[in-house]
């Protein structure tokens, strides 16, 4: 039987004819009958008491249907939260704004014009109080964010995790001893990790329609985990969860952004109910801007204390993050995330403090990578800082202090976490013996001679992703909070149609990521069945699998499984069919080419069209065997998967402007077992490009009045295709022990392995002028008055 | 990014949509609308009335007109940039404005008018001392670049005045535009931008016209640089002390890409790259 010989092949995405006919559907394609239309009046302030609304002259304009206010929705409670750690967000604003976009006033009108119009006349007075921005400050709880908290600081997170007092001391002790030993160099350094904005090119949207006819609450919502918005939305309005009909249809792009439950994802379920009409709103470009979650938002201390020869006896990393004013659905987690994987691929001992504060600043949350790429840059900027303070190859530098593959499967990190399976050095040396990697610095040295300011950048990487164990939920994140009983599940539904078609329903559904093509690969490699005979569904909570979501990099390795093992009930189930109907023995039957056949015997087959016919006429079936042939699989991991890598690029700098160009960049993935190698590269391209987008450009602004500074692309300077090189992708593979495919993920890595890999080229091309690092941001401007202040001295 | 309510007129003259813009308290007139509709998706610009001149004939040419080249109202930045009868240095400042989207859309005329502090095109037709042709009421007049630009996306033309044509004079010498974009290299908005445009018939330069954008309130003249320069023998040294004066009179604004003293700098620069480049065409 073939099982694996379309996975690995690049399998064209069975998704991309209705995309590029503009046929995808996405939410704001949602027209119905008799529609209202949703807008709010937003904060202008970052923090301030609300003295007055005076809708008096909107609640008479044209078209309005409703304007409501907190006092309308106070009993409903605050947003609910995953991880409920902090201050929850009211669904509008109660007597008081934490930040500048907070909803105030809730506006329904005929048309979307005519609520915005609504909206912009009503009055709001506030009386302003000073806001809480700045990340030290914040920490020092010199002034409050939120009077009823005790302290700015939520909480705080320490590696080693787990690890007691005695064990903490003892740590701090050893790493004390290292700082005094006269053989060792101790390398420090502050670095900024931007705040972002998570821009999917579709902004959210949400149309909730209350039927009380079939007491059934449909909501359509651009998310990337419709099953905890449904739960949400059944849960704070009273109906049952099998009453409310969620719906992710297309979602243009995700990164994050999209895995919460809004405000606006509860109130318009709401409104529909008490206006008996189905509401729709969606979110501007601003509004995306200033009240989806964003990204990042780390100021912190990287240490590492090592022997002259590459040694690294310690590392420390000690730092703040901004969470925001509220705490949405991961927000106190995501620092957390980082905390998995803040000693990276490292044997060395790891010591990690991250104090999460609260600041008038919309709430941060998951952006592509997490706590990761924040958690690595901090890593891989200090290993770089210190390879170049003991003038040794940074490569070299990491590879004496890789956990060797001998430790796996399993090893267990410096942090405290059992990781599934890896081999660093591979990786690395798979890079660094390369033909382009030794003609990048062929490139580089011809550039320097030529009088150009270039610089070669390297960074390792490990992610940890695939959730996960449903144990996950002993760890605090659980989906309860959401009225949903699954944890962090896969689910996979496969059925075989009387005419030798499939069905495959899944628990995850997609934002770019391919899962028509990559779930078709993983059921057709099961049945024998033609890709294009497999449809994959997914995103509505009626007819799916209980499901979680799309995030973490987890859809293949933990959904993707869930439909291998569902593919291989069906299979097992169809075999005993077929072996009745060819009177031979289960053992025998071999699938392929959308037949079952008996092995040795080729002409004695039956198709899979006869064998489901057979199983929907069960008086055809062996005796006591039950009738049809479909299958539903829940699997969950024993671990989450810790993909790795490493990265390179190549840059030169403009001496006179500080304009950093990005000539080459090499990438070195291992993600374990690859399904669709064009599907994984596309991941790594647009991963990179978010991550070369963190170093070079992207960057919410914050004022110390708490005003946003960019909330739109003309300020936002987003990461486009035209600002990144040609992209030169290896990889090396080495497979999960903890699912059926063997696969780890891929969706965020390329962001996790490349922000700090231009900065170290950036500094490697300043270097000799005496620049030791600079924050991202790369503008022209940073580097020029890096380059103008070490030259100065 | 929902506008107001406005009324819309697709003019088929100019002389209609003239009349027109006296109708309404606050009417704008567009072209292309790549600037115009986002400030009224985004609230920013209001209009009770929009004047359409797209479908206004004979406006979308390029033409030799004898001793100027003639630019029409509705000629793309696709257009001006692939026009041999273009000057370089608006050539390559119609090449780096916006994406290829914007380009294909949006006008040459309409990006001058708008007068963005960090537009590309301003500069080069003060470089290359054009005239703007505008009608209004009061029939056609002429405005010299010089005194186009007034202040912050504010022009000399009146509120129901229409740039109908820019000229560019035939005054031989060589141009070019140089920029630092707010994504680094030639993309996006001007952090800073510098036009040159040169007469250098021997060994000596003999007339000389620099302009700069992103760096103050409007494309302005760097009549210091073009003082320096004429006279000088246009050497690299030459070119760097006369770029030293590029920003006399010139009140230069911090933004997000910029503080005061990297403009400052920035401007010299670009203003010794645009020279060299012009020099070296």
């Amino acid at each position: 039987m073939s099982t694996t010989s379309v996975l690995g092949g690049v399998v064209k995405r069975r998704e991309d004819p209705a995309l590029i006919k503009g046929k995808a559907r996405y939410v704001d394609d949602v027209k119905l009958t008799g529609m209202l239309h949703a807008a709010f009046v937003r904060s202008p302030f970052a923090h301030a008491t609300i003295t007055s609304v005076d809708s008096a002259e909107a609640s008479g304009m044209p078209g309005v249907r409703a304007i409501y206010t907190s006092a309308d929705v106070r009993h409903l409670g605050p947003l609910v939260a995953q991880v409920a750690v902090g201050k929850a967000r009211p669904l509008l604003a109660d007597g008081m704004v934490n930040h500048v976009g907070e909803a105030v006033v809730l506006v329904i009108a005929e048309t979307r014009a005519q609520a915005q119009d609504a909206a912009d006349s009503i009055h709001v007075e506030y009386e302003s109080l000073s806001a809480v921005i700045d990340l030290k400050q914040a920490a020092s709880d010199a002034a409050k964010t939120h009077s009823d908290l005790d302290s700015n600081i939520l909480i705080t997170w320490t590696a080693p995790f787990g690890a007691d007092a005695d064990t903490m001391a003892a740590l701090v002790e050893k790493i004390a001893e290292a700082k005094a030993r006269e053989d060792t160099v101790t390398v420090s350094l502050e670095m900024v990790n931007q705040r972002l904005l998570p821009t999917a090119i579709e902004p959210r949207s949400v149309v909730a329609d209350w039927n009380d006819g079939y007491v059934e609450m449909t909501i359509f919502s651009s998310s990337q985990m419709i099953s905890a918005v449904a739960g949400a939305v059944g849960k704070t309005l009273g109906i049952p969860y099998n009453r409310v009909n969620g719906i992710a249809p297309e979602v243009g792009g995700g990164f994050g952004v999209k895995l919460n439950v809004y405000n606006d994802e509860i109130l318009m379920p709401w409104a529909s109910m008490q206006l008996g009409a189905p509401v729709k709103f969606t979110e501007t470009r601003r509004e995306a801007a200033t009240s989806s979650i964003q990204g990042r938002g780390w100021l912190a201390t990287a240490t590492i204390t090592g022997t002259r020869d590459g040694e690294v006896l310690a590392y420390e990393l000690d730092g703040i993050c901004d969470m925001g004013a509220y705490t949405q659905n991961f927000t106190v987690a995501i620092p957390f995330l980082g905390v998995f994987v803040a000693s990276g691929q490292y044997k060395f001992p790891t010591r990690l403090k991250l104090d999460c504060v609260t600041t008038n600043t919309m709430t941060t949350d998951a952006y592509r990578g997490a706590g990761r790429p924040e958690a690595i840059y901090y890593l891989e900027r200090i290993m770089d800082a210190y390879s170049r303070e003991i003038g040794m190859d940074p490569a070299a530098v990491r590879l004496k202090n890789f956990i060797p593959a001998e430790a796996f499967p399993s090893a267990v990190s410096p942090v405290g976490f059992a990781m599934d399976t890896g081999d660093y050095a591979t990786n690395l040396e798979a890079m660094i013996d390369s033909q382009v990697y030794r003609d990048l610095f062929v490139e580089r040295d011809e550039l320097r001679s030529q009088g150009h300011l270039a610089g070669v950048g390297l960074s390792t990487y490990v992610e940890v992703c695939g959730f996960g164990p449903s144990g996950l939920v002993d760890l605090g994140f659980s989906w309860a909070g959401y009225g949903l009983p699954s944890a962090f599940n896969g689910s996979g539904l496969v059925r075989v149609n009387p005419d030798g078609t499939a069905n495959v329903i899944i628990g995850t559904g997609p934002s770019g990521q391919g899962h028509k093509t990559t779930w078709s690969q993983i059921v057709s490699s099961q049945l024998g069945i033609e890709i294009d005979d497999i449809r994959v569904s997914y995103g509505d909570t009626k007819d799916a699998p209980m499901m979680v979501g799309t995030f973490g990099s987890r859809s293949a390795a933990v959904d993707g499984a869930a439909a291998f093992e569902a593919a291989q009930k069906v299979r097992d189930k169809a075999a005993k069919i077929a072996a009745h109907l060819l009177e031979a023995s289960d053992a025998d039957i071999r699938f392929e080419d959308g037949s079952a056949h008996v092995a040795g015997s080729p002409d004695k087959s039956v198709t899979w069209a006869a064998i489901s016919q057979a199983a929907y006429q069960p008086h055809t079936l062996p005796a006591g065997m039950e009738g049809g042939l479909e299958a539903h699989a829940i699997f969950s991991p024993a671990n989450a998967t810790w993909p790795f890598g490493t990265t390179v690029c190549l840059v030169t700098v403009d001496r006179d402007t500080g304009d950093v160009q990005l000539r080459r960049w090499l990438s070195m993935d291992d993600c374990g077992n690859v399904i669709n190698p064009m599907i994984v590269d596309g991941q790594i391209h647009g991963g990179v490009a978010q991550g070369i987008g963190q170093a070079l450009f992207e960057e919410a602004v914050y004022d110390s009045n708490g005003n946003l500074l960019t909330p739109g692309l003309v300020d936002y300077p987003l990461v486009t295709a035209v600002d990144v090189p040609l992209f030169e992708l290896n990889r090396t593979v080495t497979p999960s022990d903890i699912n059926p495919l063997g696969v780890k993920g891929i969706g965020e890595a390329g962001t996790i392995g490349s922000a700090q890999t231009v900065v170290n080229a950036v500094v490697d091309a300043l270097a000799e002028m005496g620049v030791k690092h600079i924050d991202m941001p790369l503008r022209p401007k940073r580097v020029w008055q890096a380059m103008n202040e070490a030259t100065k001295g | 990014m929902f506008p107001r309510n406005f009324e819309y007129i697709s003019a088929s003259s100019i002389d209609e949509a003239v009349r027109e813009l006296g109708n309404a308290e606050f009417a704008k007139v567009m072209s292309g609308g790549m600037s115009l509709i986002p400030m009224m998706k985004l609230r920013l610009l209001s209009p009770d009335l929009v004047v359409d001149i797209g479908r206004v004939g004979g406006l979308d040419q390029i033409k030799d007109d004898g001793d100027a080249v003639s630019i029409g109202a509705l000629v793309r930045h696709t257009q001006t940039a692939g026009s041999s009868m273009v000057p370089d240095a608006l050539r390559q400042a119609a090449a780096w404005t916006g994406d290829v989207q914007v380009r294909n859309r949006g006008t040459t005329a309409g990006a001058i008018a708008h007068a963005d502090i960090a537009a590309d095109q301003p500069s080069a037709v003060l470089a290359l001392g054009a005239t703007m042709v505008a009608h209004g009421p009061g029939g056609r007049r002429e405005i010299s670049a010089d005194d186009f630009f007034v202040d912050v996306m504010t022009s000399a033309l009146e509120p129901n005045e229409i740039l109908t044509e820019v000229r560019i004079p035939k005054s031989g010498g060589s141009s070019a535009y140089e920029k630092l974009g707010r994504r680094g290299g030639h993309t996006d908005y001007a952090v800073a931008g510098a036009s040159a445009w040169v007469d250098k018939p021997n060994g000596t330069i003999q007339a000389a016209r620099v302009a700069l954008t992103g760096v103050g309130t409007k494309a302005t003249l760097a009549r210091g640089v073009a003082e320096a320069l004429v006279g000088s023998d246009g050497s690299e040294a030459a070119v760097s002390a006369a770029a030293e004066r590029a920003i006399e009179g010139i009140t230069v604004l911090e933004d997000l890409y910029g503080s005061v003293e990297y403009k400052t700098h920035l401007a010299k620069v670009m203003v010794k790259r645009a020279v060299m480049k012009a020099l070296a065409s």
